[in-house]
This record gives structure tokens, sequence and C-alpha cells, in this order.
């Protein structure tokens, strides 16, 4: 706890005119935040460290999805497809050949990402609602496949996996290790699209996203960068599933029902879209919400679930992030 | 021949049900220019209230009354209450809104009904017509001639009535609709209220064939914006053919073709979204649109 | 946007003060003394005893979260007149998984690490079961009486504190494979199955318990939970022209088969049911008449059936669930289910030599006849070495009238076929 105020107070003398760039403050800001997730799980309890891995399996999955929807402004209701691609190629590789779970890894990214390819070349001739309607069948579409190839698959049963254990060395319980696996790779993507978007390629996805004949103008290759973008975007979602098998040692068909993509789209723009802080909020969102709402009332969870998601929408249609930012500028002028 | 025959006549029994949803879903599509996902939702819904109707003592007709009044002022009050506060939000946003909508009403009503299914009351008389070797449901001709007729109320509607004239003049441009005095708001909740009578008049058809329970228009959504896709998003008549053929291509599929066998059947309406998409975006009836980029 | 990074640190680290360090929680346990010495008693006191249950209470499949009802109408009676089980009073904490297995598992780490319950009692569903029995082995916590009827729950040796209840879909399988042989032997068979692990398990059974007979199947058709309606296949069956229709489907698709199969007036098969959509609330959507001579089995008694309208124990049950869970309906078979696998729990309790955890698990697996109320007379549970399945009796019945009949024996699948190996 100490290392993380530490961060904040770090950043305070700082605060001359010159150095008080959004940048200086921002890295503080990761600061604070990977100090804070490094020591979270010394001190949750396991259950609570098995949460925060699956936010940072989701927040994986959202960053992925933002990256097609909120930076490149493309629809997809079928992102749960890419992340069961995802799960199932880590799944399959330990099963069958017994892969070492490192090693899913890059296997399940190269999977999705070309079948994020396959799928971005006619997409890119979609816009708007009719790519949402695309991607919803396709995600529909997928459980009925993964449980007729019975023989790779496991049909209907599921595959059944151990978990990685942590190595001897670290001392640390499987919930931990799980953790920070996924912190691993969480950190890892967030970097890697953070780069991305420094780019020319998310200056064009922008271009793209804010006006599509502008950015043809300018010379932005459209079908290219729409594709691109789309297998981009599923390769993320392909990497949070292979990160979901470690931790939940089982895959079934049903498991990636529709309602998981329909889930990640509501969690990313709840979470804010096009925001950075949007898929990490937006994980939370679909981590803690349901319970919430279980709590909130036990005979019908779903009645608040609908409710919250309406309101969010309406307090704040650019988001958690988007309020949040709104909330805390407020805060400068005060001073 | 006559088994081939008797496949086509379930594929257009099941047609008939897509094209009754979908019909609804073309109706808001093109009032209000968004994707109701709790279309299929709001038609169970008022399925139940129609059950709740008759389980009260009303007969049939009288229920039915009942439930299309009470659906159209309950798709204008989530046109008010709901759909207006979000209103200039981005497409996603109204996306999210509905699928909100969607989780709401569904839990909605098992909490109030139950997941039980009800029995419901068929409108139609039980048997069948036999031409042929062939036996076609009485009940299949009655949900095929009430979508007909929905439809041809609805292009009456649209083309030659004031109100229908208003309405085409919001959904093509907002802003010039009001400049001219047209009442923008409550043209937008009348376009929810009628959705929501259609929905209903699709409900109360589906119910006795799929049986009242939550989760009944669950399984129609996908197939009615196949059907509403081939069609064309701006077209009841193609809407209602677009249900037709889907539903029959579907069942022939299921029947004929091993590699798509009964499992698979949910792959037909995606080939059919994603085919007509590629070669004919605008569906079989629709009308092109002209872009101002 | 900067600064909401700086909002999920802050957030983070409220999670993380809230929760007062790693080591209060999580493997913290109590451990019993005298002669159950060193034995678990987390969330078991002379006074209490926490129990947790993980339904889908949203989702699609949210029918069955009407068991957990019955359940709790159970303990409530039991905490308020017979003062609870044994002595304590009995808490029961329902969680919501929506059938998700991932929800699942975070639920049940939930109830086991934070609510610290004694014991997992039902996860519903093979999915979600699968998902977290792993962890509830590992951590020594009984799962007991899970909601599925997979035939895994018995078979498999490395999942001692985890144990099945219904009978299992292999033996139903097996019924009516016997009732065939005996009333049909060279039957041509047409067979509806849901597509998932529920219907593979029902129908590989029955294809393994007709293997050397004369009865053949001769079409096999598939559905998904999600399609809307089930009538194409049953016209692709009809065309089979089987003599005997086997029907294995979840209530809405059986109302939708028993209707397709009215409709079809040129096929007339003897209809066999399976026992999941065998409640009267099915039947009757279709109509009384047009289900006369379905065959299907069972093994607790149907609220709707007017055969136990004087039965004690269905009166009691009927007027207990009025009483304790005011706005249930206790017709729906689900609250019947929830309040005997909750009777077959205090049965077990009741038997257990230590009130621990080990206790428990040891007397799951040692029940000998025990009678419960609801089920079947002559249906009992019983396990034992090697017998890792409570109820494994099932008696088949016939719709005549208004009503199931029951007829012949119970059917105890253990001695006529043997015991189930994996």
């Amino acid at each position: 706890m100490t290392q993380v105020e530490d961060a904040g107070v770090d950043a305070r003398p700082e605060r001359r005119r010159p150095r008080w760039t959004p940048t200086g403050r921002r890295r503080a800001a990761v600061a604070a935040l990977l100090a804070a997730a490094l020591y979270a799980p010394f001190q949750l309890v396991p259950f609570h460290v098995f949460q925060l891995t699956m936010v940072l399996v989701y927040a994986v999955a959202l960053l992925g999805l933002n990256l097609l929807v909120g930076h490149a402004g493309q629809i997809s209701l079928g992102h749960g497809a890419f992340f069961a691609v995802g799960a199932y190629t880590a799944a399959v590789l330990t099963h069958g050949p017994g892969l070492p779970y490192p090693l899913t890894l890059p296997a399940a990214a190269v999977v999705a990402f070309l079948l994020g390819l396959a799928f971005g070349v006619p997409a890119v001739r979609l816009r708007g609602l009719y790519l949402a309607l695309v991607t919803l069948a396709m995600a529909i579409f997928l459980v009925p496949l993964l449980k007729r190839f019975e023989g790779v698959t496991g049909g209907s049963m599921g595959l059944t996996l151990p978990k990685p254990g942590p190595p001897a060395w670290s001392g640390l319980a499987e919930d931990q290790w799980l953790y920070f696996l996924a912190l691993a790779v969480a950190v890892a993507s967030f970097a890697l699209v953070g780069s991305l978007l420094r780019s020319r390629v998310g200056r064009a996805l922008h271009a793209l996203r804010d006006d599509e004949g502008a950015a043809e103008v300018m010379g932005v290759r459209l079908p290219a960068y729409k594709t691109l973008a789309f297998a981009w975007s599923a390769m993320f979602a392909g990497v949070a599933g292979c990160v979901y098998t470690w931790v939940i040692g089982f895959v079934s068909p049903d498991s990636f029902t529709v309602n998981l993509s329909i889930t990640l789209l509501a969690g990313l723009v709840v979470g804010g879209l096009g925001s950075t802080a949007g898929p990490v909020l937006g994980a939370l969102f679909v981590m803690f919400v349901p319970s919430i709402a279980q709590d909130l009332n036990e005979a019908a969870p779903g009645v608040i679930l609908g409710l919250l998601i309406i309101a969010v929408m309406y307090v704040a249609p650019t988001g958690l992030a988007g309020l949040a930012g709104r909330l805390i500028r407020k805060i400068p002028r005060k001073e | 021949m006559a088994g081939f025959l008797q496949q086509v006549v379930e594929g257009l029994g099941a047609g008939a049900v897509y094209a009754s949803l979908a019909l609804a879903l073309v109706l808001i599509y093109q009032f209000t220019g968004i994707v109701n996902f709790a279309q299929g939702e709001l038609a169970m819904f008022s399925a139940y209230v129609a059950w709740q109707a008759m389980a009260a003592g009303l007969p049939f007709w009288a229920a039915l009354a009942l439930t299309l009044a009470v659906s159209f002022a309950g798709g204008m009050l989530i046109e008010r209450i709901v759909i207006r506060l979000v209103e200039g939000a981005p497409e996603l946003t109204l996306v999210i809104v509905t699928v909100g909508l969607f989780i709401f009403v569904n839990a909605a009503a098992g909490w109030i009904w139950t997941f039980l299914i009800k029995d419901f009351p068929n409108p139609f008389p039980r048997g069948a017509l036999e031409v042929g070797g062939v036996s076609v449901g009485f009940s299949t001709l009655g949900v095929l001639g009430v979508v007909a007729l929905v439809m041809g109320l609805l292009y009456l509607l649209f083309q030659h009535t004031k109100i229908g004239l208003g309405m085409r003049a919001v959904a093509a441009n907002p802003d010039s609709a009001r400049l001219v005095g047209i009442r923008v708001g409550r043209t937008l909740a009348l376009g929810w209220g009628l959705a929501a009578t259609v929905g209903a008049v699709s409900g109360v058809l589906v119910a006795p064939l799929l049986f009242l329970e939550p989760n009944m228009m669950g399984g129609v959504l996908i197939y009615a914006f196949a059907a509403a896709t081939l069609g064309g998003f701006d077209s009841p008549a193609g809407a209602v053919a677009g249900g037709v053929i889907v539903g029959v291509a579907e069942t022939l599929a299921g029947a004929y073709v091993p590699a798509v066998g009964s499992d698979l059947k949910i792959g037909v309406p995606l080939a059919i979204i994603l085919g007509v998409l590629l070669v004919r975006p605008r569906g079989l009836f629709g009308r092109a649109v002209v872009e101002r980029a | 946007m900067r600064v909401s990074a700086i909002g999920c640190a802050a957030l983070l680290l409220v999670a993380v003060g809230a929760c007062g360090g790693r080591e209060s929680g999580g493997e913290a346990g109590t451990a019993a003394s005298g002669q159950c010495q060193g034995q678990q008693t987390t969330g078991i006191t002379d006074k209490s005893i926490k129990l947790g249950g993980i339904y889908p209470l949203s989702g699609p499949a949210s029918a069955y979260g009407d068991i957990p009802k019955g359940i709790k109408a159970y303990f409530d009676y039991v905490n308020a007149e017979k003062g609870g089980i044994g002595g304590r009073t009995v808490e029961f904490i329902v969680r919501d998984d929506g059938y998700q297995p991932p929800k699942a598992v975070e639920e049940a780490r939930r109830l086991v690490e934070q609510d610290q319950v004694f014991a997992l009692f039902q996860t519903l569903g093979t999915p979600s079961t699968t998902a977290t029995w792993d962890y509830t082995n590992q951590r020594k916590v009984p799962q007991v009486f899970v909601a599925t009827g997979a035939s895994k729950w018995g078979t498999d040796g490395a999942h001692p504190w985890t144990i099945g209840w219904q009978p299992n879909y292999v033996s139903e399988a097996r019924v009516y494979a016997q009732y065939l042989k005996a009333e049909k032997p060279s039957a041509k068979i047409a067979v509806l199955y849901q597509n998932d692990d529920f219907g593979k398990d029902l129908l590989g059974g029955f294809k393994k318990a007709i293997e050397g007979t004369q009865l053949t199947i001769v079409a096999e058709q598939s559905y998904e939970v999600t399609d809307p309606s089930i009538d194409p296949q049953m016209r692709n069956l009809a065309g089979s022209k089987a003599e005997v229709f086997l029907d294995i489907t979840t209530p809405k698709f059986g109302s939708q088969a028993l209707a397709a199969d009215v409709r079809n007036t040129g096929w007339n098969p003897l209809h066999i049911i399976n026992n999941v959509a065998a409640s009267i609330t099915v039947l009757k959507p279709v109509g009384f008449d047009n289900v006369q001579g379905v065959v299907s089995s069972s093994y607790y008694k149907d609220p709707n059936d007017p055969t136990w309208a004087t039965d004690a124990e269905m009166t009691l049950y009927k007027q207990k669930v009025k009483q304790y869970a005011p706005g249930a309906d206790p017709n729906i078979p689900y609250l019947t289910f929830g309040w005997a696998v909750a009777n077959s729990f205090h049965k077990a309790m009741d038997a257990a030599k230590c009130p621990t955890r080990e206790g428990l698990r040891d007397s799951v697996r040692d029940l000998r006849n025990v009678p419960i109320d609801m089920l079947l007379p002559g249906v009992t549970l019983s396990t034992g070495q090697g017998d890792a399945f409570p109820i494994e009796s099932m008696q088949l019945m016939t719709f005549k009238g208004q009503r199931w009949e029951l007829f012949g024996q119970v059917i105890d699948t253990r001695k006529e076929f043997g015991p189930l190996t994996g």
C-alpha cells in the first residue's frame, strides 16, 4: 500500500507547469496502478485474487474489442467467438498434443488473428448495423460448430485441463501464479496496443472512425486497415480466451454462448469506448455488476442487471471512463 | 416429391413465424433508424399480457384487442422513458440500451410469470389441409394470412395516410421534418408503439406454436434479422418474403444437406445475412441508399 | 482518462484495504476435537450449519431457479418447527451463475472462501459442476447431491467430495431399453435429443443398452436449446416411420415434440418421453386428450398428479411451501425436487458419525436404503463401496386420463443391469 502512495507523492513535486504534462501524470497513474496490481495478490484472499484474474482476462478481451469498436468504429456483437477460439485453441493443444501451457498463448494468438483476418475481409464491406448482425450470427453459429467436431473439441461435454502450477522457486500459491500470468499478459497487451495506437496505424484507425470518406481521400487504405483492425482485435480476444483456459481449466461450448459476446460489448460501452481505461473499467463492470445485481434482488438478478446497463448509458453516455474524466476534470478548477 | 413438398410446407410454417417478428424489426428500423434487440422480448411480454387477460376470463379476441392496446401504449412509454433519454447518442449506445432492455424484459417476465410453459390457445382450428399427400396445418395458413394482412395494413399506413407520411419524413431526415412542423418526438413514440403492436401480433401468433415461456422469442430473433436483411430493412413486404425464404431454406438445408444437419441449421441465417450483404446489401426489396459523405 | 487510471488504482487499493489480508480468510478453517479430531468444522457449530448452492437464476436456464426455493422452504420449515438439523439452524446461501461455468467457479470460491460454508449443497448443471469439482475436491469441501444426472459423478474415483443425487441419465436410458426389449423386442426407434451433455449421455446410454438386441435406431435428430422450434426435426423423424419415438428433451421442447407428434396424424409411434420433460406441466399445454399412452419413468412424486392428492408427504409439502415460500407455486415440480433433495441432506447429516466435512463426505457414500420424503414408494437412497449413485431406482409410468399411472415394479437399475462403471 505504501508503495502506491509513494508513487502518488512522487508525482506531486513535479507539478511545475512545463513538466505538468499529461504524459507525466499518466505515467504516475500507470505506475501507481501497476504497483497496486503487484501488491494485491499478497494481500487479498484467493477468492478475490481469482476475481481480479478474471478482470484481467476480460480487460484483455475488451482491449481487443476497443481497438475495433472504439478506435476503428466497427461494431462487433460476436467477439465472444474469438475469445472462444483462443480458449479452445489452448485447450485442444494442451489436451491432445500436450503442449506446455506457455506455448498455447502464441498459438491462440495466431489462430485468432488468422480467423479475424479471414472474417475481416468480408467485414470490410459491411457497416454499422450489418456488421453487428453478421458477427452476432457468427457467435451463435460457433456453439453448434464446436459440438459438431466432437473428436477434437470434446463435443458438448467440453474438455477439462490441468491448470498451470506455480514453479517451485516462486513460492506462490496457484491462484497467485495464475494472477501474475494474467497480469503479465494484460500488461504486455496494453503496452502493445498503446504503441500500436501511437503509430501511424492508430492515426489511420482514428481517421477511419471519424470520417471514412475523408480518411480515404487522405490516402488511408481503408480495406487493409479495417481488415487488420479486425484481425488484431480478434487476436487479443483469443489471447484473453487462452488465459481464461489456464485460469478456469475447463472449456465447453455452452460457456461461450452469444451472451458472452453481448456482455463483452456491453462492458466495453459501459466502460468507455476509445479510452485506455475503458477496457479496465468495463472488465470490472462485467465481473462485479452481475454479483451486485443479485445482491440487490435475489429473485431476478436479470431485472437489476438490465436496469443498470440502461442507467449507466443514461448517466454516462461516454462510459464510466468518460464519467470519471468529467468528474475529476472539475477538481483542478477548485484548486 | 411429396416428402420434399412437405419439407417446404414445414419451412413455410417456420418462415411465417420469422416473418411476423421481422415485420416489427423493419418497422422500428424504418422510423427510428435503430435495430431493437429487445423486439422479440417485447413480443413475448405482449403474449404474456394476452395470456394474463385470458386467465382473468376474457375471451380470446377481447384479450387480443386489449393486448394490442397495452402493447401500443407500452411501446410509446418505452420510447418516452428509456429511448428519449439517450436520444442523439451514438448508434452503439442505442444498441446497448436495447440489449439492456432485452435482459430486463426477459427477467421481468420470468419473475412475474415463472419459467414454466403456459398453454396458450390457438386461434386457428386444429388439423390440416391435405393436398396431394402434403398436409398444410391450418395454423400455418392462419399465421401466414395474418402476417400478410399486417403487411398490407402497414403499407396502407405508410403510403396513404398523413401519419405515415410524417413518419417517413422523420425517418428520412428528422431535422428537416421538425422544420416543416412535424412533431418529431411524437412521431418517434408512435413508431415505437406501432412496432410493439406488430410485435404483439407476432407474440400471440407464435405462442401457441412455440409454447409460451420467457425465452420463447430468443431463438427467433436471429432468423428474423436474417429475414429483414434478406428482404431489405426498409421494406415490410421484403421482411415477409425474407422470412418465408429463410424458413424454407433452413428447413431444406437441415433435411437434405448432411453437412448441415439439424445441429448446424443455425448456420443458414448466417450464410444468408453474409451472402445478401456482400452481393446485394439493400436486400431483395430494399431501396438503394445513396449516402452523403 | 489519465485520471480514471488513478481512479482504478484507488479502487484497487480500497479493495485491497477492505479485505484485511490474505491470511485472515481463505485457508483458515476450524477443526474438531474428540473422536472426530482433526476433521474440518468450517461452517458448522453446535447451533448452526451454513450451506451454499449455485443455480442459474438469470439467463436461459433460469427455470431451474425454482429448485432452491423448494430447498429453502424445507430448511425454513425444519428450522422453525423441528429445531433445525440435529439442533443446528440451517443457513442456505443461493448464488447465481447464469449457467456459466466461469461464473460458477467464482461463486464456488465466494461461498467457500468468503462465506465459509460447510458444504456446497448442489451445483446445477454438468458444465458448472465440472468446472468447480476440481476446486472443491482440492479444498476438501463436500459438494453434495449435485443437480445433474451425468454419470461421471458416480463413476469418477478422483473426486470423493462430489456426489450426485438424481438417477443418472444412463440408468434412465437402461430402464427404457429394458421396457422396449420386453414390449417391442424388434422395434425401430426414432430419437430426438438435445445436443448437449444431457442429451448425449442419455442417448449414449440407450445405445449401449440396446447393443446385441433386435432394437434398432433408424433415425436420430438433435436440436440446440437456442432453436426456436423442433418441428422440422419432427418432420424428418416422421419420415422414418419408426414404431417407437424416444423423446430426450427439456420441458419446452418436450411440449413442442408432443404437440408435433399429435399434429402428425400419419405417424403414431409409441412416445417415450424422458423424466426431465415428464411433468404434468409439460403435458397439460399439449392437451391431456393428445398425450394418452405416452410412456415415461419417474422417481419422485409429481405435485400435479391427483394420485398423491391425499398423500401425507404431499399434503405436508404443499402446506409448508405455501407457508414458508409465499409466492412460490408448490405445483412446480422443481420445488418438489428441491424439497426431496433437502430432505436427503437432512437424513445424510443425521446419519453422519461426525458433524464435520469428512463426516458428511463419508455419510453420503454410506446410505443404506434411506427413505426420502416425496420420492416414489420403493425408491430410496442407497450408496456404498463402489456405488456412488444415491438414486438408481425408477418406475415406468404411462399417461392415462389426467394423470401418470405407474406400472410394473420399481426397477432397481443396479440389480437389473449391474453397477455402472466409467
